[in-house]
This record gives C-alpha cells, sequence and structure tokens, in this order.
C-alpha cells in the first residue's frame, strides 16, 4: 500500500514537472495534492490530510490562477 | 553541440548525485513504525499524564514548543500584511466592477452553500477537537477559509464582499494573533513563566483538556482563518479587476 501510494506520487510529481501550459499544470497539481492526500492518510496523519484537501483543492488553485490572470495581460 | 544538449549535460551529473543521495538517505531510515528518535519517544510517554490530551502532537505545539508556535501565528501575521501593503495601489474593484462578476446558476449556488458548510464544520471540528484527535488549529483554520472561499467560486465576488470585508476580517486576524501573546503574558503578570499553563491540564478527552492549551488552539485558529482569508481577499480582488478589464477589451 505504501509502496503503491509513493510510486502513485511520483508519478503525480512527474506529469506536474513535464505539464508546459500553466492551466494544465494547475489542474495536473490538483490531482497531485490529491494524492498527496491518500499518501498522508496511508502514513497515518489524517489531520495534516485533511488541510492539504482543503489547500490543495480550493486554496492553492485560486491564488496561482488569479496571478496568472493578472500577470497574462 | 545544441544549447538543449549543453544543459543536458550539465544537468544529469546533479540529477543522477542528488538521486544518489536520497536513495542513499532513504536506505538509512528506521522501517515504519519504528521511530528511534528519544525526544518523541519521551514526548510520547509523558503528554498523556502530564498534559491530559491525547493528541500528543498539539500538546508540543501549544506546549512544550509553544514559543515557536507564537513565532510561527506571527510569521504568518507578518506575511499577510506584506502582502496587502505590496497589493494596496494595484487596482480596487469598483462597484460596477463587482455587479458584473455573477454566477448564474441556482445548483452551483445550491451545491455552493453546501458545499461551503461542509468545509467549514471540518474546520470547526478540526480545531475543537484539536487536542483530542489528529487536528489543531492551524488545519482547522485553513479548512474553515476555504470553505469560505468555495462561496467566492460558485456564488461571485458580491457575495464574496458580503462575507469577507476588511472590517470584519482585520479586527479578528489583530484578535487571533494578539489573544496567543496575551495568553502567555497572563501567565507572566500571574508570577509564573510565559505560556505557562494557568488553567490546568483539564479533564482528558473533553474538548478542555490541556486547560490554557485550547484556548491557544482557539487563538491560533482564528488567527489562521482570518489571515487566509484576507490573503484570499487580496487575490480575489486582483483576479476581478482583471477579469472585468478583459471583458471591457473585447
Amino acid at each position: 500500500m505504501i509502496a503503491a501510494t509513493l510510486i502513485l506520487v511520483a508519478l503525480g510529481a512527474t506529469a506536474v514537472a513535464l505539464c508546459l501550459d500553466p492551466l494544465r499544470q494547475i489542474v495536473l497539481s490538483g490531482i497531485y495534492g490529491l494524492l498527496l492526500v491518500i499518501l498522508f492518510v496511508v502514513f497515518q496523519a489524517p489531520d495534516v490530510a485533511l488541510s492539504m484537501l482543503a489547500v490543495t483543492t480550493v486554496a492553492y488553485p485560486l491564488i496561482v490562477l488569479a496571478a496568472i490572470r493578472r500577470t497574462r495581460k | 553541440m545544441s544549447r538543449r544538449a549543453v544543459r543536458g549535460l550539465i544537468a544529469l551529473p546533479a540529477l543522477g548525485a542528488l538521486g544518489a543521495l536520497l536513495a542513499w538517505g532513504a536506505s538509512g531510515l528506521a522501517p515504519f513504525g519504528h521511530f528511534h528518535g528519544f525526544y518523541g519517544q519521551l514526548l510520547n510517554a509523558i503528554a498523556l499524564p502530564q498534559r491530559h490530551t491525547t493528541n500528543t502532537v498539539t500538546a508540543i505545539v501549544f506546549d512544550y514548543r509553544g514559543v515557536d508556535t507564537m513565532g510561527e501565528e506571527l510569521i504568518l501575521f507578518a506575511a499577510v500584511v506584506g502582502v496587502v501593503l505590496l497589493l494596496r495601489d494595484t487596482g480596487k474593484p469598483t462597484p460596477q466592477d463587482v455587479a458584473r462578476d455573477r454566477v448564474g446558476s441556482d445548483a452551483l449556488h445550491v451545491f455552493g452553500v453546501l458545499g461551503a458548510a461542509a468545509a467549514i464544520l471540518v474546520g470547526v471540528w478540526l480545531a475543537a477537537f484539536g487536542l483530542v484527535t489528529p487536528g489543531g488549529g492551524f488545519q482547522g483554520g485553513v479548512a474553515i477559509a476555504s470553505g469560505v472561499v468555495v462561496l467566492f467560486l460558485t456564488a461571485g465576488f458580491r457575495s464574496w464582499r458580503h462575507v469577507a470585508t476588511e472590517k470584519a476580517l482585520d479586527p479578528l486576524e489583530g484578535a487571533g494573533a494578539s489573544a496567543y501573546v496575551a495568553l502567555g503574558l497572563a501567565a507572566l503578570v500571574s508570577g509564573a513563566p510565559f505560556l505557562h499553563n494557568l488553567l490546568g491540564p483539564g479533564q482528558t478527552g473533553t474538548l478542555f483538556s490541556g486547560g490554557s492549551l485550547s484556548l491557544l488552539n482557539w487563538a491560533v485558529a482564528l488567527e489562521v482563518a482570518a489571515a487566509n482569508l484576507v490573503l484570499y481577499t487580496e487575490f480575489i480582488e486582483q483576479y476581478v479587476v482583471a477579469l472585468v478589464r478583459d471583458r471591457g477589451d473585447e
């Protein structure tokens, strides 16, 4: 279980790093964040997993999207 | 040789060395569930009898290393003040801008309210049970703030403005940060060391276990939730201004 989750996280991180379009990258980083949430649960850190869930799906994409929108023009 | 090849040649040895270092480090780690740090084992053994808290992590954060946590909280406070200062003159949305950013779908509104309520409830629960089950003020505050952001995402900027006004958020953030320091100073005034647990350890397993620690926990929850919301408000304002200007160009 631990090995499978770690491999998934490694694949997710590679996908985020290899993606060149910032908008797709945000979506990918959200999915990568959800993989990290699973990893935290597997490692018995449910509180960190819950706050990661909030940060990775709402807070982080919001801030990055706003910054991209503002700087592109 | 092309530029790309040169960059690859420089990067490969560095990446290889980093990979080898990481593999070497990971191979020396203790197996899962067999932690050998003396400090960690000591705190695990004494936290429950000394502080009556079943969540040792929160006991460490607010008691054994309480001064560090005060520093962390003030760092967050200073960082948010920095963001607000940097973005202060970069254009605030006018009432017309605000009126234009609307979300029409009723279904989205319903799901948004439900989602926000669920996230805020989880956040309050994480903070309230911080000394009993995994969680605490930091995690709870982040979850509460994210719940409120769902309102903006599903109901538009106008609804956000009703909930997250600077008038309400700034005093809350200041109150959260200063409550932590005030609790520390209160102990000092009473003749005990700074941040000493004045209320006693409380009863194990209740929301008041840890005594003063539960108050520190709530102070941090308030500070983190308000600080995050101030931060989001600044970024959302930037977003709304850019959005409306784009539409004006078209």
